[in-house]
């Protein structure tokens, strides 16, 4: 069996309303100093089988595809175990 | 003859009902579509309504776009369809890439909902031709990820090539770039526009009956075509 992980982030240039939320939400309950919260979306994907070339390749497209929308979101994609 | 106009119904949409009715008072033949069937009935334009497709999950419009139905509207579309999608309608012509850029959360974080003055910038696309240059009308917004965005080359891009058709006016309501409310694709079949007008089409319930417009430009062409 296979672990996928994959990360999407807005990318940086994009407003986050959530992240400025939980930044005051931090503020409000006492910690200082809090610079920036960004809020992202974690996939863990469990495979049946090893993790071959093709099933790599369609994941890596479908991170593009359907996990993330290129236009405001970057995403990484790593193989945990 | 009268035009008919399919409205699809996505799980978790509210606004298909009212799109229907509109299509009706502005003269066409609404015809509704099933997001499971790959099969338009040949209609001769499509509305996507306002809701939460798939309850919104993973992000606004992203499953949507997948439905069997949505493969034919997307090849139709690029052979040129009509096509307006309103509110959620908008987020999946984004997802789908029929149109640029992206709608994302309000920036100050509330859903809101009110009646909103627009000025229409775009009297050549298919569902805009019945208003007149800069006129200001006042239709519903009701939205909490209405925010459009995307990068500074495709909003110059938008503006140069005359593909915004709506912006608003007295007050930015979502955080939209620019204050864009709408915008077109470059053939001008397709439109997207978060506010509603299909809630402005009766005196009884709307603001106005300002939104009737975007149906019977449509209809109307269709009818003289």
């Amino acid at each position: 069996m296979a672990r996928v992980v994959v990360n999407v982030m807005l990318k940086p240039e994009i407003l986050d309303p959530q992240g400025r939320a939980v930044q005051g939400a931090l503020g409000r309950l006492g910690l200082t100093g809090v610079s920036d919260v960004r809020q992202g979306k974690q996939f863990v994907i469990d495979l049946e089988g090893d993790l071959d070339a093709d099933r790599s390749a369609k994941l890596e497209e479908l991170a593009g595809e359907l996990l993330s929308n290129p236009v405001i979101e970057d995403f990484t994609l790593t193989v945990v175990e | 003859m009268s035009a008919r106009i399919g409205v699809v119904t996505f799980p978790g949409s509210l606004d298909d009902r009212d799109a229907a009715r509109a299509i009706s008072i502005a003269g066409g033949e609404p015809v509704a579509l099933w997001h499971g069937d790959a099969d338009l009935k040949n209609v001769d334009a499509v509305v996507l309504p306002g809701g939460f497709s798939y309850g919104d999950y993973l992000r606004c419009g992203a499953i949507a776009k997948f439905a069997p139905v949505m493969s034919l509207i997307i090849e139709k579309a690029h052979q040129g369809l009509p096509v307006l999608g309103i509110c959620n309608g908008f987020q999946i012509l984004c997802e789908s890439h029929l149109l640029p850029g992206a709608l994302t959360r309000n920036d100050h974080q509330h859903f809101i909902c009110r009646d909103q003055k627009l000025r229409i910038e775009n009297t050549e696309s298919y569902w805009t031709r019945d208003y007149s240059m800069g006129q200001e009308i006042v239709i519903p917004l009701k939205n909490g990820e209405g925010g459009y965005v995307a990068d500074e080359k495709t909003l110059d891009q938008l503006f140069a090539e005359g593909r915004v058709i709506a912006t608003y006016q007295d007050g930015n309501p979502n955080g939209s770039y620019r204050d864009i409310a709408g915008i077109t694709n470059s053939r001008g079949n397709v439109v997207g526009l978060m506010p509603h007008p299909e809630h402005a089409v009766e005196a009884l319930t709307g603001p106005s009956l300002d939104g009737l417009g975007f149906f019977t430009s449509a209809i109307n062409t269709l009818v003289n075509a």
